[in-house]
């Protein structure tokens, strides 16, 4: 998210230096990348400010309205109720959802890969069973299943999501650390009398971060996709509530009435995975030692 | 080479062995199933005798012991909407889920990889980045989003395809489509990095310097080492040829595995939902076990090191 407000936010003095600077550096897609996720996270800090209306507001007057009219931008759905305000809303919940997941499978990932390179042996080879357990299980059967016994609220499924890619973070983590204590500063630190935490967090953390910050860019989107899979098929985000799979599940009843309901969020969900996937790929050229 | 696959074995086994024992600990943890299945107000006595007749009142790793028992003589329990075998229930649905899967994996194999081994060979030129392009699409749209564009297309503005249901070979058209677009992609994609990385090694240099074909470099010695990380993701998608089709049987109403699934976990049918689980779990198992074995086939080298390990 760094990236996003150094290329958004022009520096003081000159500009055109800057602009043509980006212009060399920054390809075309990225930019567009950028500044669609720039637009993405200001639209979900400030939804409830720029949201024309309620979410449950209904409007019954002019049901299924079509895009374009003065009052509905986006048209309305079945119940009169704004589209362009519950995207908003959408937009919000479900990039909150896979923000919050991202970081929390990120630091269970890397935790569990740190531990499995820290004691080896035994905890080594339970993270390493659990790793092969998770591959074994297509994420959403898991899910699934998982909702199917505990019934779905809000909470459970940032905690489910949160458990996406941890397999993907622990074997980096762990076998980037495995490297790191090889080499010698890990080693000298050690000498120098640091515990483990230390070594671990101070040391070894900082240089294997952007290695981990670009398999974050990969499991971002597949977190949303995942979320928007499960509230698509009613087993995710509840109503009232609303998020951008929940959209398309509900709109696609009205597919032939009112496409406008299901196309809008399905295209926020395109153009945001995709954003991501440019700017991860640029940032993973740009940043990723292991593949230069 | 027997410890090779020893050594997998026991793996995949010890993996199946983690499944189940998550279906049991959900399970127990989602409740006692005596007040589930009794409801909340009937006598203690009536709880007891329950608890009794089924084996609740035992510790819980004699539960476990007779859970294990229970799942490998088959005995998935009964659905309770149906009060059928869960198992039966189950089986009844494979055809059905495979009829649309194996159709849309020769799809992606047949597309995938020559696409992308083509725009390896062709790196810059216009098919290549037309390749680029369709394999970020194939990756970023997903299967609902794709699913319900192709029927907005070829059912509600051209009506040359029916929507949903199965009742004749049309009606499968739309959902294979949906479910090989974005595996055509993916296959492109890994071919595609797997051959550029394999045309930059020496050996490809030296088989070119004695004076071998293209076509010889190419067939024998680049696509054989390629080949691993390619059935990595094609050994993935054989895998999930049952679990695969969750979303898109739900789009298209089309009644097989992912559609139960899907009506089960609404339901709350547990016998049915832990039974796919299992059996899902066993194919992924069973289709890594086979893709690490071709491992070794494929590249002698990974023999000798994987049992070591």
């Amino acid at each position: 998210m760094a990236t996003v407000d150094l290329a958004a936010t022009p520096a003081s003095g000159k500009p055109n230096r800057l602009i043509s600077f980006l212009r060399r550096n920054v390809p075309l897609s990225v930019a567009f990348g950028l500044l669609w996720l720039a637009a993405m996270v200001l639209t979900a800090v400030f939804a409830d400010y720029i949201r024309p209306f309620n979410i449950t507001a209904m409007d019954l007057g002019s049901r299924l309205s079509a895009p374009g009219g003065l009052k509905h931008l986006l048209g309305t759905d079945e119940l009169g109720r704004d589209v362009l305000s519950r995207l908003i809303q959408s937009i919000r919940v479900s990039l909150v959802i896979a923000f919050g997941a991202t970081i929390l499978s990120a630091l269970f990932g890397t935790l569990l890969g740190f531990l499995a390179a820290r004691f080896r042996g035994f905890v080594e080879h339970l993270v390493l069973m659990l790793a092969d357990f998770q591959a074994a299980l297509p994420f959403l059967i898991m899910s699934l299943a998982v909702l199917a016994f505990f019934g779905s609220s809000m909470l459970l499924l940032v905690c489910l999501m949160g458990f996406y890619g941890w397999e993907r973070y622990a074997r980096i983590a762990r076998g980037l650390a495995i490297s790191a204590g090889a080499q010698g500063y890990a080693a000298a630190v050690v000498q120098l009398g640091a515990t483990p935490s230390r070594v671990y967090l101070h040391h070894i953390l900082p240089n294997v971060a952007s290695t981990l910050i670009v398999s974050m860019t990969l499991t971002f989107p597949e977190i949303i996709l995942m979320e928007s899979g499960l509230s698509f098929l009613g087993l995710g985000v509840q109503p009232p509530e609303t998020s951008l799979g929940n959209m398309v599940g509900f709109g696609r009843e009205y597919l032939t009435r009112a496409p406008w309901i299901m196309l809008a969020p399905a295209a926020v969900i395109m153009l945001t995975t995709l954003s991501i996937s440019l700017v991860g790929d640029w940032l993973r050229d740009k940043l990723d030692p292991t593949i230069r | 080479m027997i410890r090779f696959v020893l050594v997998r074995l026991f793996r995949a086994l010890l993996t199946i062995m983690a499944v189940v024992t998550f279906a049991f600990v959900v399970l127990r943890m989602s409740g006692d199933p005596a007040t589930v299945m009794l409801g909340p107000d009937v006598p203690k006595e009536a709880v007891d005798a329950f608890r009794k007749a089924w084996g609740l009142d035992q510790p819980l790793w004699i539960q476990y012991l007779a859970y294990i028992k229970s799942i490998f003589t088959g005995d998935f329990g009964v659905s309770m909407r149906d009060k059928a075998s869960a198992l039966n229930l189950v089986l009844e649905r494979v055809p059905a889920t495979l009829q649309l899967t194996i159709p849309a994996l020769i799809l992606k194999l047949i597309f995938g990889i020559p696409s992308g081994v083509y725009a390896a060979l062709h790196r810059q030129s216009f098919s290549d980045r037309g390749v680029i392009l369709l394999a970020v699409l194939g990756f970023t749209i997903p299967s609902f989003v794709m699913g319900l564009l192709l029927v907005l297309i070829f059912s509600v503005i051209l009506g040359w395809l029916p929507s949903g249901g199965q009742d004749t070979w049309m009606h499968g058209i739309l959902p294979t489509l949906t479910m090989s677009i974005g595996g055509i992609g993916i296959l492109a994609r890994f071919s595609r990095s797997a051959m550029i990385e394999v045309m930059g090694q020496p050996y490809i240099r030296t088989a070119s310097a004695k004076g071998l074909t293209w076509r010889d470099v190419v067939w024998n010695h680049a696509l054989p080492n390629a080949a691993v990380p390619i059935v990595t993701i094609v050994g993935f998608m054989v895998g999930s040829l049952i679990a695969g089709a969750v979303v898109v049987e739900s789009i298209f109403s089309w009644p097989g595995i992912g559609r139960l699934l899907v009506v089960s976990v609404t339901n709350r049918d547990l016998a049915v939902v832990q039974c796919i689980l299992l059996i899902i779990a066993v194919a992924m198992v069973l289709s890594n076990l086979v893709v690490d074995l071709l491992y070794g086939w494929l590249d002698p080298r990974l023999r000798s090191h994987a049992a070591g390990h």
